[in-house]
């Protein structure tokens, strides 16, 4: 399609042939290596229990697709999940981008050697895994523990570095002109900030709330630590439950019918937003 | 899965003095040009304090010291404790959480496992990431596709990718059962019961899982390749594969470093992968620095735990600092 004209202007039917191998091979390597998984998943939540014990790539011999939903929806309280997931989620990514950006506009702004000091401190935490145990420790001193706003605190100490780090590169490419003209008509600090510079953060702003997003909504190992006793669950964490309700075998029909219902908000999200989601995403990391 | 979100840490380590920020205070007595920089220097962070005022950072840097470096540092202190879910009050014990899990073995075992899973996770993830990002890089309407099918599994929970695979390869799963209607007969091959290949295949889980998005970032570094160098390259009757090996894969050095480091960083940390396969089994095969402080927590053992997160603590930045100073050096090459 890209390649006309620059090829050989008359095409042979050699040529033509070949030009059907490459797309071909895309589609069964595309088929092999993530559809079949796929269709493994959706195939056997529609199967009885027995049925799926040994899950195979086959159609059910009987449909039992409303039984496992509905049953999921019950024993796995999806509907809590996905609101203790929203709970968390969402003041964690507007938490963290908030207070990060304000501190990366004047992280990038002032020269400091403090600055720099606590610029190299601010993104540690990018490198440095959390220490998980005395994190619930933290939390049990301060009358946090199992709760949301633990969690979002933890959460948001995980990933201030990420913010940090991208968005104070990104301020030190805007032009420090654009805050002095403002300045010099008596603007303070903070409408400098909120009018002139917040405005211009969109596109970082995307980036970090993509990467944060996908993490914290998929995030189940400090949230096992933090969460774990408390009344909030998270459905990554609901997951977990309802593949250890059996020791010695897996109920694989549920299991599947939680993972295709817990896998659909990131899905819709990211097919109507596809195109900023690949921009945003790349955008940060080559350079 | 925080692997997504790792970001190029590199610039720790590039941007290690800013251009403004060497007032150069001579101890012996400055010169008169020193001390009139200086004094300038000072009146310019004054300004800049006027502008930018350190209360914008308090927020920031609160949450930072409550949720990851007092914790970080308790790390250090309750490592040499006797705290656990058994007795009342904690007492410090010196080096004896160490002593005990070095001495049993544990430790090395672990540490080892997670080495091995973290250093094949990298191969393979940038591998298939590499790989796929040469096979889907022009811009048809097919292959963009095919990216949007790669990137699903980046979207799904770890751990879900782990029970999926618990399934696929079961010795009655659909591995085997496809492999079985090649044989003619049928196939029970334990692919996860392996004291020797399990954590490879484990590795392979993971990769799968991220390969997606080790695939978009080399796209990306692809995009970013100037024309006239590669026309060039093409002029001078370079072949695909000379070219690919001599320009478009040394100039991929950036995507490179974040790849390798964030598929680093995100298997040493690496924990909802192995749960969702294998546990940490077959005889502890996998088990992982994450699932080893899971289990000894959920045992009560809370010292145990917190000098086993310590270490791993150490290992990071012993593996980590270095590796990514190697890449940067290797872009600077360049």
């Amino acid at each position: 399609m890209t390649a006309i004209g620059r090829t050989a202007p008359v095409r042979t039917s050699r040529r033509h042939a070949r030009d059907y191998v490459r797309p071909i091979g895309v589609v069964i390597v595309t088929l092999f290596v993530v559809g079949i998984p796929m269709w493994m998943v959706l195939v056997n939540s529609f199967k009885t229990t027995g049925e799926s014990q040994s899950p195979n790539l086959a159609l059910p011999k009987v449909w039992n697709i409303a039984e496992n939903y509905a049953q999921v929806f019950t024993q796995g309280d999806i509907v809590g999940g996905f609101l203790g997931s929203l709970l968390v989620t969402v003041p964690s990514v507007v938490g963290v981008l908030v207070v990060g950006s304000a501190a990366s506009w004047v992280l990038a702004r002032r020269t400091t050697r403090v600055m720099s000091f606590l610029y190299s401190v601010g993104i540690s935490g990018i490198v440095l895994p959390p220490a998980v145990i005395t994190i619930v420790l933290t939390l049990k001193n301060l009358g946090l523990a199992g709760t949301v706003l633990g969690m979002v605190g933890v959460y948001m100490g995980m990933f201030m570095a990420t913010v940090i780090f991208f968005v104070t590169g990104f301020v030190r490419s805007i032009p420090v002109e654009l805050e002095e003209a403002a300045r010099i008509d008596g603007a303070r600090p903070t409408q400098v900030y909120l009018r002139i510079i917040l405005p211009l953060l969109g596109p970082v702003i995307a980036t970090a709330t993509i990467l944060v997003t996908l993490s914290v909504w998929n995030e189940v190992f400090y949230a096992f630590f933090v969460l774990g006793g408390g009344s909030t669950s998270t459905l990554p964490l609901n997951l977990f439950q309802v593949a250890s309700q059996t020791q010695y075998t897996q109920n694989w029909n549920l299991i599947f019918a939680y993972v295709v219902i817990m896998s659909l908000p990131m899905l819709i999200v990211f097919i109507v937003a596809q195109r900023r989601i690949v921009s945003g995403i790349t955008a940060g990391a080559v350079k | 899965m925080t692997s997504a979100t790792e970001a190029p840490n590199s610039d720790v380590l590039r941007r290690d003095a800013g251009p403004a920020e060497r007032p150069g205070r001579a101890p012996g007595g400055p010169s008169k040009t020193e001390r009139h920089n200086t004094k300038n220097l000072r009146s310019l962070a004054r300004a800049q304090a006027r502008s930018y005022p350190a209360w914008f950072l308090i927020p920031a840097f609160a949450i930072l010291a409550v949720f990851f470096f007092v914790p970080t540092i308790l790390n250090f202190v309750y490592a040499f404790t006797n705290w656990s879910a058994f007795h009342p009050g904690v007492a410090f014990i010196g080096w004896d959480n160490f002593v005990s899990l070095f001495s049993d073995g544990q430790v090395l075992v672990s540490l080892r496992t997670t080495l091995i899973y973290a250093l094949l996770v990298a191969v393979f993830q940038n591998l298939f990431g590499f790989v796929l990002a040469l096979f889907l890089e022009k811009d048809t309407r097919l292959n963009r596709t095919a990216r949007v099918f790669f990137f699903i599994p980046v979207l799904m929970s770890s751990l879900a990718v782990g029970y999926i695979f618990q399934a696929i390869l079961q010795p009655d799963g659909a591995l085997n059962g496809f492999l079985g209607l090649f044989a003619g007969h049928s196939v029970s091959i334990p692919w996860l019961g392996s004291t020797t290949w399990t954590i490879v295949v484990v590795a392979l889980v993971q990769s799968w899982k991220f390969m997606g998005l080790s695939m978009l970032i080399y796209l990306a570094g692809f995009k970013t390749m100037s024309e006239d160098v590669l026309e060039a390259a093409k002029i001078d009757g370079a072949s695909w594969l000379r070219t690919l090996r001599s320009i478009r894969f040394p100039l991929l050095a950036p995507a490179l470093t974040f790849n390798v480091a964030t598929a680093l960083l995100g298997s040493m940390n690496g924990f909802d992968v192995v749960q969702g396969t294998t546990k940490g089994g077959p005889a502890q095969t996998t088990e992982v620095l994450n699932i080893f402080i899971y289990r000894t927590f959920g045992q009560g053992l809370y010292a145990q735990a917190t000098t086993m997160s310590l270490i791993l603590f150490l290992v990071v930045i012993i593996i980590a600092f270095p590796v990514i100073k190697f890449l940067r050096k290797r872009e600077e090459v360049l």
